[in-house]
């Protein structure tokens, strides 16, 4: 099999492409040039693509550089911001991988002739009775990424593999050693790329966009506090909105940069029997009863049920900010995917339209 | 996985093979006479002899006398010692602005962003429009020395930088031409021209005479990487970027790459010896791929043009290994990587940014539209091309530029 597989200049898709090596594949290596900026880690910065082509060289594989900086900036970075000025969740890593590894990428392999694409990622691949594949999560619990990956048709993850995905981090890390790959012991890298820790969120959000102070309200609309920007205040947050100490901790229940308002609550007012989505997908077809459901990368899960309209909490959870990604899990096997939608939105009356779930 | 060497090498602008002629020359100099040039001893002796006679060869190559050739590291660091020595030469006149700057809108890097430093520190910078052939026009280069000459009396004079041949399309510049508006408008602007790309093709001696600085590089005429020239001529205002221990005659200090030049001198005494004959047969393997592809590729990707070539006016103002082709539709990454697993090396634009691809500023600065710049492909051709390597790239060269336009079914957005 001709595989291409993107190699980050991580020890995890360094020992991906070494195991395909290994099983007698035909295998290229490709380091994706994402973003142009400042970076700590992850998929950017010229190191990384160093360590790369150096961990090619040693596999004896051929390794390229795909330059996707405006593809990125397009589908990733230019969401993301505009994301916060919209007062909703960005999901940069879904993006990423939807529109970049899993989308010009695939579509790129196919034109160069290759049968699959590879990548470093902790999540498996599994296919039903029905013939239809679902991500799964991967075997390190702790670094699964299926959550990052759930939105992948069935199409598409049929060209795809994740060679690591059915091993713990240390594994990794070991077989890495034992090969004498010089990213072996390579810091895992960050979450949102783009963005160091020096520089920070909002700092990287007041030179592209600009930022409004807020003031912070009671659920009566009494004036309470004060925020600096009110594009950067998350769904759940309790620190930095100028209010004052002693009381009973009141946490952001809902934000709107139009009129530059954060609304407090307590946690029961936090809390909520039903989320509402924007939209939602199934990977074949809707699955009755309790699932678990996924609401942040790295989150745990909660029980609950889609009643058409929402999912339905088996317990009163935390609502989930608009715009983040939910994922619904039948054990370890993503079934759904969908969107969050403001919880004041509510049509309880009314069923929204499933779409097909990916692209 | 793609073969280990390509089965056509159609990259030379990038690098030439070393002539075998220099190669056997360089290699006394690293297992043998190590002696350092600048000693008193016998074993320097040698060295300097033979630097010497590499400088003679040089020197015959580029039409200087043998005490304007500077050896440097590279055509790169020619560059910079060009435009930085005189910029600097001219700030060593008390109380008088900065030397404006001047330079060709599709230069190489090495000189577009020298002149880009120089212009952030202070030096006045103008950015001459080339025509749709990539050549310079006369008058916008008189329009910008009457601009620079009203920064008063006592400006330095203005330092020009115009390449005799262009990397990556491969036009050649009427230098005469626009060293007679230099004459006319102003006369102390002192001419530096890069022919590292021309040094191989063209009578450099005869077309780099009105410069007082010209560029030159080992390795893209059969010698080795990391060895170049730099001309300056006698009563050129310059002052060295390197300072030390003086060699060089003081205009670049560092102990001489010997072995490096030694091969330098005899890939040029080739490269003048048997020019106008490789000129043009070059040119006619040139002609035969550049036409072969045209016409396979009117077919299989439709809009491709041959790049500052227009119908019906010929190649002459092209170097004679030069094809340049913009392929709309088509990522110049992915052709390039087809073409390599089908053996053939080739580069999108020039080769100074390893890794990943970017946009060609030299496309940019023709006016090539992004859209056909992105599917750009340089094809190059050199002393050592063969026959056989031309009949390989005519076969496989407009299979790999269709698959990589073919547009592939991509699932419908939700």
């Amino acid at each position: 099999m001709r595989v291409l597989v993107a190699m980050s200049g991580g020890v995890d898709s360094a020992v991906a492409a070494a195991r395909l090596v290994r099983a007698g594949h035909d295998v290229v290596g490709a380091t994706l040039k994402l973003w142009g900026g400042e970076s700590d880690s992850g998929c950017c910065s010229v190191a990384d693509v160093d360590d790369a082509r150096r961990v090619a060289d040693r596999l004896g594989v051929d390794h390229h550089t795909f330059a996707y900086s405006d593809e990125f900036d397009r589908h990733v970075v230019g969401p993301y911001v505009d994301a916060h000025r919209r007062g909703v969740t960005p999901n940069p890593c879904v993006e990423c991988n939807r529109h970049l590894k899993f989308g010009a990428l695939l579509e790129r392999a196919d034109r160069l002739g290759f049968d699959t694409v590879a990548t470093g990622h902790h999540a498996r691949i599994v296919a039903g009775p029905d013939g239809v594949r679902r991500v799964a999560r991967g075997a390190d619990v702790a670094k699964d990424q299926s959550y990052v990956l759930a939105g992948l048709t069935s199409e598409r993850l049929d060209r795809v593999r994740f060679p690591i995905g059915d091993s713990p981090k240390d594994d990794v890390r070991r077989e890495a050693a034992a090969l004498g790959l010089r990213v072996a012991a390579k810091a895992d890298s960050q979450d949102v790329c783009f963005i160091t820790r020096a520089d920070g969120r909002a700092r990287f959000l007041a030179r592209r966009l600009p930022l409004t102070a807020g003031v912070v309200v009671d659920g009566g609309g009494r004036p309470v506090g004060r925020v600096p920007a009110v594009e950067t205040v998350t769904i759940g947050q309790r620190r930095g909105l100028g209010l004052a100490g002693g009381a009973e901790p009141r946490y952001v229940v809902a934000t709107d940069p139009a009129t530059a308002t954060v609304t407090v609550g307590t946690e029961a007012d936090l809390r909520v029997a039903r989320q509402p989505l924007a939209d939602l997908g199934w990977a074949a077809g809707p699955v009755d009863g309790p699932l678990d459901w996924q609401v942040s990368a790295h989150g745990a899960v909660r029980r609950g049920a889609w009643d058409g309209g929402a999912v339905a909490w088996e317990r009163p959870e935390r609502r989930v900010a608009p715009g983040q990604v939910v994922v619904a899990y039948s054990g370890d096997v993503v079934v759904g995917w969908g969107t969050a939608a403001p919880v004041q939105d509510v049509r309880t009356d009314q069923a929204i339209e499933p779409h097909p779930l990916g692209a | 996985m793609t073969p280990t060497e390509p089965v056509a090498y159609l990259d030379h602008a990038a690098s030439t093979p070393m002539r075998p002629e220099a190669v056997e020359a360089m290699l006394p100099f690293l297992a043998g006479h190590h002696g350092n040039p600048s000693g008193s001893h016998a074993a320097a002796r040698v060295a300097r002899r033979a630097v010497d006679d590499a400088r003679d060869a040089v020197a015959a190559l580029l039409g200087a006398a043998p005490g304007e050739v500077v050896f440097t590291s590279g055509g790169t660091e020619a560059d910079v010692t060009a435009l930085s020595g005189v910029a600097a030469a001219s700030a060593d006149r008390p109380g008088a602005p900065p030397a404006p700057v001047v330079v060709g809108a599709i230069e190489h890097a090495a000189v577009r962003d020298t002149a880009r430093a120089l212009g952030a520190a202070g030096h006045p910078l103008h950015v001459l429009p080339v025509d749709r052939r990539g050549r310079v026009d006369p008058a916008a280069l008189s329009g910008a020395l009457t601009g620079a000459a009203t920064g008063g009396t006592g400006a330095a004079p203005a330092v020009v930088s115009i390449a005799l041949a262009n990397n990556e399309v491969g036009t050649i510049q009427p230098l005469d031409d626009l060293a007679e508006v230099l004459v006319r408008v102003a006369p102390d602007a002192v001419l530096h021209t890069d022919a590292v790309q021309a040094a191989a093709w063209l009578d450099v001696a005869t077309l780099a005479a009105p410069a007082a600085l010209v560029s030159a590089s080992a390795h893209k005429l059969g010698g080795p990487k990391g060895v170049g020239a730099l001309v300056v001529r006698a009563g050129t205002p310059f002052a060295p970027l390197l300072h030390g221990g003086g060699q060089e005659r003081g205009r670049r200090s560092g102990t001489p790459n010997v072995a490096g030049i030694v091969a330098f001198g005899a890939a040029a005494a080739i490269a003048v010896a048997e020019r106008d004959e490789r000129a043009v047969r070059v040119a006619a393997l040139r002609d035969r791929l550049a036409d072969g592809l045209l016409t396979a590729l009117v077919a299989r990707a439709p809009g491709t043009v041959e790049t500052v070539v227009h119908p019906g006016e010929g190649r002459a103002h092209v170097l004679p290994g030069h094809l340049h082709l913009c392929i709309p539709g088509a990522a110049a990454e992915e052709v390039l990587f087809l073409l390599d697993t089908a053996g053939v090396a080739a580069s999108a634009a020039s080769s100074c940014s390893s890794g990943a691809a970017k946009p060609s500023a030299v496309l940019a600065g023709l006016g090539v539209p992004d859209a056909l710049a992105s599917g750009s492909l340089r094809l190059t051709l050199g002393w050592s091309t063969t026959d056989a390597e031309v009949d390989h790239a005519l076969a496989v060269v407009a299979d790999a530029v269709a698959r990589a336009v073919t547009p592939i079914e991509v699932e419908p957005a939700r």
